[in-house]
C-alpha cells in the first residue's frame, strides 16, 4: 500500500476542478435549500444549461467564449424563471417534482439524435475552451506542492492550475455574494420564508418574488459550476449530467453544513477527499490482494454505496454537518 | 375583575343598533355579500358587516362557525366565491395578502407563526415595511441600508421592551414559550404600523398567567389608535376587553352588540349551547340521540378498523 500516493491523489482531488464544480453547485443549493427552504432536486439542470451554453455557443454558433460565459448567467436565470413561474406559488413539494423532471428532460433533449447537429447528441461537444486556456499565465509542466516534511501534497498540470485559479476565485466570489446577501434585510426575508412563508406574506412581503430571486441566484451559481465542469474537461456529454450530480451536491451541502456560507465549500472538499481516499485505498488493496471478495471494477460501486451509507449516518447523527449550528439546523430529521 | 370602564370607544358604540349588519358611525372596514364555499358547505355567508374605527371588535362563534375562514378572506389569504369589501376606502377584493398588509390591515395566526430559527429581534425587524435593504441588489451594499436598519432596530427594541421580550432579543424564537410567541407575533405585526390589527385567537394555547398581560396588550393597541378585530370563542375574555361583539354561526352573522347585549341574546345562547340546552329532553329525543351516536360510532369503527394501531404508532 502506497499511502503517500493515496493521500496525494485524495488531496489533489479535494482541491481539484471537480471539487470546485460541486462546491458551486452546492453553494447554489445552499441558497435554495439551506436559506430559502426551496427543495430543488434538479440542480444538474442549471449545470447542464451553463455547460451547454458555452459548448454550443462556441462550437455550434461560433460565438466568443467569454460572451458565452456571460450568456450562461442569462440562460441560468431563464431556466429559473421557467421552473419557478408555475411552481413557486404551490407547496414546496411541487418544485421538487418539477426540478427532478427538468433535469432529466434537459439531459434527454441534449442527447436526442434529432438535435445532433447543434448539441452533438449522445457524444456531446468537445474542444470549445481554447480561448480560456490560451490565457493561461502559468508556464507548461507539472507542479508538485508537498506538505513540508512529507512527500504528501498536491500535483497539478499548468492547465489545471489556471482552471483552479479562476475556479476558486469564482467560488470565493459566490461565497462573498451569498455572505453579503444573507447578512442583509433581503437575507432576513429569505430565511423567514424558509421558516414560514405565510407569516412573511402577512407582513407585506411579496414571497413569490423573493423565492424567484433565490431560485435564479442559486441557479446562476450552479450554471457557473456547469461552465467550469465543461471547461475542465474541454468536453460536455449529456450522460455525465445525470441526477447523481445533484445528489452529490446535496451530500456536499449537508456534510459541510446547510445555511452556512462556507458549509458547501467545506463539504465539497471533504467529500471529494474522503471519496477519493476510499476509492484509491480500495483499489490498491484489491490489486495488492488484501481484499479478495472484490475485483477492481467493483470498487466504484462500493464507494458509491459508502457515500450513501455515509449520508444516512450524517443525517441521523450530525444533521447540521461539520460547521452547522444544531439549534438552527436547516435539515431537521428528528422531531 | 373590575367593571368595564366606559372608554371613548365604547361610547361611540352606544348608539349603534344591536342587529346583524348594523351601520356604524365611522367604519374602517365594510364587507358586503361575502360567500365562500368548500364543496357543498358554505363556510362563510356574510351579507353585511361594518367594523368601527378605533374600537376592539370581537368575532365569536362556536367551532366551525367560519370565523377563521372569514379572517382569511378579509386578509387576502383565501379568495371568496363572491363579495366585496373596502378597507379605509380601498377596495380589497382580489388583492393578494401581502398588499392587504401594506394597506394597513395586518393579521396574526391562530397557530403562532414565529420564525423559529430567526432571533427574536430579527423576527420583529422583519415586520418593518419599505426596507431598502430588502431589494436584492441594494442589499449587497450595506451603506445603502445601514441607517434605515439602525432606525428599524431602534423601533424593534422599543416594541420588545413594551412586550417584555427585550431580555430574549438574541434568543432564537423557537426558545420562546407559547404566550411569548403570541407577544412576539403581535410585536412583529406592529412593526408594519397597521391601522387595523386582526388577531386570530390571541389567547389560544396561552398559559392563564399570561392571558391578563396579553389582554392588556390588546387594549394597548386601541389606546394607540388602532382598530382591533379578534377571533375568540371564550365568552369571558370577550366580555372583558371588547367594545363590540359580532357573533357568527354556520357562516352567517347571527348577532351583533355590546358584550352585555350579546350575553343576553337568545340566538347566541342557542348557537353556543344548542336550542335545547335549558329544556329537558323528552324520552324519545334522548333515545333518538343515543341511537344516532351509537350508529355514528359503529360507522366509524367499520370505516377504519386499523385506527387503534395507527393511534399507537
Amino acid at each position: 500500500m502506497d499511502w503517500q500516493q493515496i493521500l496525494t491523489v485524495a488531496l489533489t482531488t479535494a482541491f481539484g476542478p471537480t471539487a470546485i464544480v460541486f462546491a458551486l453547485a452546492a453553494i447554489g443549493l445552499n441558497v435554495h435549500f439551506g436559506y430559502t427552504g426551496l427543495v430543488n432536486f434538479g440542480q444538474v439542470a442549471f449545470l447542464a444549461v451553463g455547460a451547454y451554453t458555452v459548448a454550443m455557443g462556441v462550437v455550434t454558433y461560433g460565438l466568443s467564449f467569454w460572451l458565452c460565459v456571460f450568456l450562461a448567467l442569462v440562460t441560468g436565470s431563464i431556466l429559473a424563471l421557467l421552473l419557478g413561474a408555475p411552481t413557486l406559488r404551490l407547496r414546496a413539494d411541487y418544485l421538487a417534482i418539477v426540478t427532478i423532471a427538468a433535469g432529466e428532460i434537459i439531459r434527454l433533449v441534449l442527447r436526442a439524435a434529432r438535435f445532433r447537429e447543434s448539441t452533438g447528441g449522445a457524444a456531446g461537444i468537445q474542444n470549445f475552451a481554447g480561448d480560456f486556456y490560451s490565457l493561461n499565465p502559468y508556464s507548461p509542466g507539472r507542479r508538485n506542492y508537498t506538505i513540508p516534511g512529507t512527500d504528501v501534497g498536491l500535483t497539478y498540470s499548468a492547465n489545471d492550475l489556471w482552471l483552479l485559479t479562476v475556479g476558486w476565485a469564482a467560488v470565493a466570489l459566490a461565497c462573498l455574494i451569498v455572505y453579503l446577501l444573507m447578512r442583509s434585510p433581503w437575507g432576513r426575508v429569505i430565511k423567514a420564508i424558509r421558516e414560514d412563508e405565510e407569516a412573511v406574506r402577512s407582513l407585506g412581503k411579496n414571497v413569490y418574488v423573493y423565492k424567484m430571486q433565490s431560485l435564479a441566484l442559486g441557479g446562476v451559481i450552479g450554471a457557473i459550476g456547469g461552465v467550469l465542469f465543461a471547461v475542465a474537461r474541454q468536453s460536455v456529454v449529456p450522460d455525465s449530467l445525470g441526477t447523481l450530480l445533484t445528489f452529490f451536491a446535496y451530500v456536499a451541502l449537508v456534510l459541510g453544513g446547510a445555511a452556512r456560507v462556507l458549509g458547501p465549500v467545506l463539504g465539497a472538499v471533504v467529500f471529494f477527499f474522503l471519496q477519493q481516499l476510499a476509492s484509491s485505498t480500495l483499489r490498491q488493496a484489491v490489486s495488492a490482494g488484501h481484499v479478495d471478495f472484490l475485483v477492481a471494477n467493483e470498487v466504484g460501486i462500493v464507494v458509491q454505496i459508502l457515500v450513501g451509507v455515509g449520508l444516512m449516518a450524517l443525517m441521523i447523527f450530525r444533521p447540521q454537518g461539520i460547521i452547522g449550528d444544531k439549534s438552527e439546523v436547516a435539515v431537521s430529521v428528528r422531531r | 375583575m373590575s367593571a368595564v370602564e366606559p372608554t371613548s370607544a365604547s361610547v361611540a358604540m352606544r348608539d349603534v343598533e344591536p342587529v346583524p349588519g348594523a351601520r356604524k358611525p365611522d367604519p374602517i372596514l365594510v364587507a358586503e355579500d361575502i360567500r365562500r364555499r368548500f364543496g357543498g358547505l358554505t363556510a362563510v355567508d356574510v351579507d353585511h358587516l361594518e367594523v368601527q374605527r378605533g374600537v376592539i371588535t370581537a368575532l365569536i362563534g362556536p367551532n366551525g362557525a367560519g370565523k377563521t375562514t372569514f379572517f382569511n378572506l378579509l386578509t387576502g389569504f383565501d379568495k371568496p366565491d363572491s363579495g366585496r369589501w373596502t378597507f379605509d376606502g380601498t377596495d380589497l377584493m382580489g388583492v393578494p395578502a401581502h398588499k392587504v398588509a401594506r394597506h394597513g390591515m395586518v393579521r396574526t395566526f391562530q397557530l403562532t407563526k414565529s420564525l423559529a430559527r430567526l432571533s427574536v429581534l430579527e423576527n420583529v425587524k422583519l415586520g418593518a415595511t419599505g426596507q431598502r435593504g430588502e431589494r436584492m441588489f441594494v442589499s449587497l451594499v450595506k451603506p445603502l441600508w445601514k441607517a434605515q436598519e439602525a432606525e428599524i432596530e431602534r423601533r424593534a427594541e422599543e416594541l420588545l421592551v413594551r412586550f417584555k421580550l427585550d431580555h430574549m432579543r438574541d434568543e432564537l424564537a423557537s426558545s420562546l414559550s407559547g404566550g411569548q410567541r403570541k407577544l412576539l407575533e403581535m410585536a412583529r405585526a406592529l412593526m408594519v404600523e397597521p391601522a387595523m390589527v386582526m388577531l386570530d385567537e390571541p389567547m389560544a394555547g396561552v398559559n392563564p398567567a399570561l392571558t391578563q398581560s396579553l389582554l392588556g396588550h390588546v387594549k394597548g393597541l386601541r389606546e394607540m389608535g388602532m382598530t382591533v378585530m379578534f377571533v375568540e370563542h371564550d365568552m369571558d375574555v370577550v366580555h372583558d376587553i371588547s367594545d363590540w361583539v359580532v357573533v357568527m354561526g354556520e357562516g352567517r352573522i347571527i348577532a351583533e352588540g355590546t358584550p352585555d347585549q350579546i350575553s343576553a341574546n337568545q340566538a347566541v345562547i342557542d348557537a353556543y349551547l344548542g336550542a335545547h340546552h335549558d329544556a329537558p329532553l323528552t324520552v324519545e329525543e334522548e333515545r333518538a340521540q343515543l341511537a344516532e351516536a351509537e350508529a355514528a360510532i359503529e360507522a366509524e369503527d367499520a370505516r377504519d378498523p386499523e385506527r387503534e394501531e395507527g393511534d399507537d404508532a
